[in-house]
């Protein structure tokens, strides 16, 4: 899979013979590497959770924030370099406020997620900028309902039941797959999702991590929220129980 | 009521536009905004007239809106600027709530940055043509505070706006208290008002009182004061006026 673009990944505005543009690949690489960010859309909202990589044991917990909201209804959740991440989200904050002062209302999910697309993208056609690296879970409330949006470092954005980014993508893909995302609640979905990063999180490679997560929901009256402590304590117990029973085997 | 501003607009052949982008009067208007510190917060009186000239045209306007968790803001003046400032205040919070970092916007930081915002629109001739009075609670600290169009601001236990400032001050001068209960604010609000409707004659006869304590604000729902139009002086008003024809 990972084949050497010789002399064709210098620019982003080279493709090689096959037709491949080897700087976004490599731009995708970048987000593989981060700490998983996992999305669902339950029956009744989103849910968005990150596992955050400690790099140090010096940094205070709670800091580094990797969910954002950007707006009463909406939120993302960043994965790879943050610094791009961090552009992103300003981006779409500045698109949602903007849509709400010339057309007096929310902005619909799919809008903003192709506005924030189309500028991801726009990275992408220029020799003197270079692609984000970095991949983002869009996921907001409108009138339309829940909805769950993916952008990728190369501008594509699809709409999701559930996604996956980062460094254990496939496997929480796979996990993802198993639950019955349409009968679940967004409680359910809290403790569903804090269970699969707990899974895939590599205590062999990464050492320490700090699950943060956000929801949108009834609960939290359609707009975007970190998830209650309480409900988030509770999470994480029966991630870990589960952890523990499955080593039990 | 015309305001002409006596600016030498050395290029006004060329700025033709330059003129009409100034605010030079007010058109939709709100008469005054009473307010109190009471024991457990604010109290904050006001009618629901919208007056367009001397024509009470609109007569179901919310002039007293929640701001964050913290505050309440009345204003008085040119009811379209006031929706300016909600709009503007409605970023300020959403952007404070996106932190998302425990901390909310008290009144003391929505009065000071009003103030910034009116002072400034005032030296450019500008002006958005509103007094505007902010009362909040945040901590236990009850905070009231007022900021007139030329960007005059300062905080005092009880604000009038408007006609408010000549006839409901001087009651709240002599009756307030600090330690004021609830249903005692609301009655010397009432009695501020009901003086207003007598006089004031932008003033109708459907008011909202808002509260805002540290559990959070409520507004009530539009009442009317009872009034007595039969003072004896009024039943025959033109007995003693001599040579009217």
């Amino acid at each position: 899979m990972s084949s050497i673009g010789t002399g064709y990944d210098l620019s982003v505005t080279t493709f090689s013979p096959d037709g491949r543009v080897f700087q976004i690949e490599y731009a995708a690489k970048a987000v593989d590497n981060s700490g998983t960010v996992v999305g669902i859309k339950c029956k009744d909202g989103i849910v968005m959770g990150v596992e955050k990589l400690i790099a140090s044991k010096m940094m205070l917990p709670r800091s580094n924030r990797r969910i954002h909201s950007v707006h009463r209804h909406a939120g993302m959740a960043v994965a790879g370099l943050a610094a791009d991440g961090r552009q992103i989200v300003a981006r779409a904050k500045s698109e949602a406020r903007s849509y709400e002062s010339v057309y007096g209302d929310a902005v619909p999910v799919k809008e903003l997620s192709e506005r924030v697309a189309s500028y991801v993208h726009l990275c992408t056609l220029y020799w003197w900028l270079r692609p984000f690296g970095c991949g983002v879970i869009l996921g907001g409330y409108d009138k339309d309902g829940p909805q769950l949006y993916m952008i990728e470092p190369s501008g594509i954005s699809y709409r999701y039941f559930g996604a996956a980014i980062g460094k254990g993508k496939q496997a929480a893909k796979t996990e993802i797959e198993k639950l019955k995302l349409s009968e679940m609640t967004c409680k359910e979905g809290v403790i569903e999702v804090a269970k699969i990063i707990y899974k895939l999180h590599d205590e062999a490679k990464d050492k320490a991590f700090e699950l943060e997560m956000s929801w949108i929901c009834e609960d939290s009256k359609r707009e975007h929220q970190k998830v209650p402590d309480d409900l988030l304590e509770e999470a994480k117990t029966a991630a870990k129980t589960a952890l523990e029973e499955m080593d039990a085997d | 009521m015309t305001f002409t501003i006596p600016i030498d607009n050395g290029d006004a052949l060329k700025n033709a536009e330059a003129d009409s982008q100034r605010t030079l009067y007010p058109y939709v208007t709100g008469t005054s905004i009473v307010a109190i510190k009471y024991k457990d917060g604010v109290l904050m009186a006001s009618d629901m007239g919208g007056s367009y000239g001397s024509t009470l045209r609109y007569k179901n306007i919310e002039r007293v809106k929640a701001i964050g968790k913290h505050s309440l803001l009345g204003a008085s003046g040119e009811i379209s600027d006031f929706q300016e400032i909600l709009r503007y205040l409605d970023e300020l919070v959403l952007n404070d709530n996106m932190w998302d970092d425990g901390n909310s916007l008290g009144p003391k930081e929505v009065h000071n940055y009003l103030t910034r915002v009116m002072y400034n629109r005032r030296n450019k001739f500008n002006p958005l043509w509103n007094t505007l009075v902010l009362g909040g609670v945040k901590n236990g600290e009850i905070y009231l505070g007022m900021v007139s169009m030329i960007g005059v601001s300062f905080e005092d236990n009880h604000v009038a706006t408007g006609f408010g400032n000549h006839l409901a001050r001087p009651i709240l001068r002599d009756e307030w208290r600090a330690d004021l209960s609830f249903e005692d604010g609301v009655k010397l609000l009432e009695k501020c008002m009901r003086v207003l409707l007598y006089r004031d004659r932008s003033a109708i006869n459907k008011l909202q009182i808002a509260k805002i304590t540290e559990e959070g604000v409520t507004v009530s729902q539009p009442y009317s004061l009872k009034t007595f139009w039969e003072f004896q002086a009024f039943h025959n008003p033109t007995a003693g006026a001599q040579g009217s024809w």
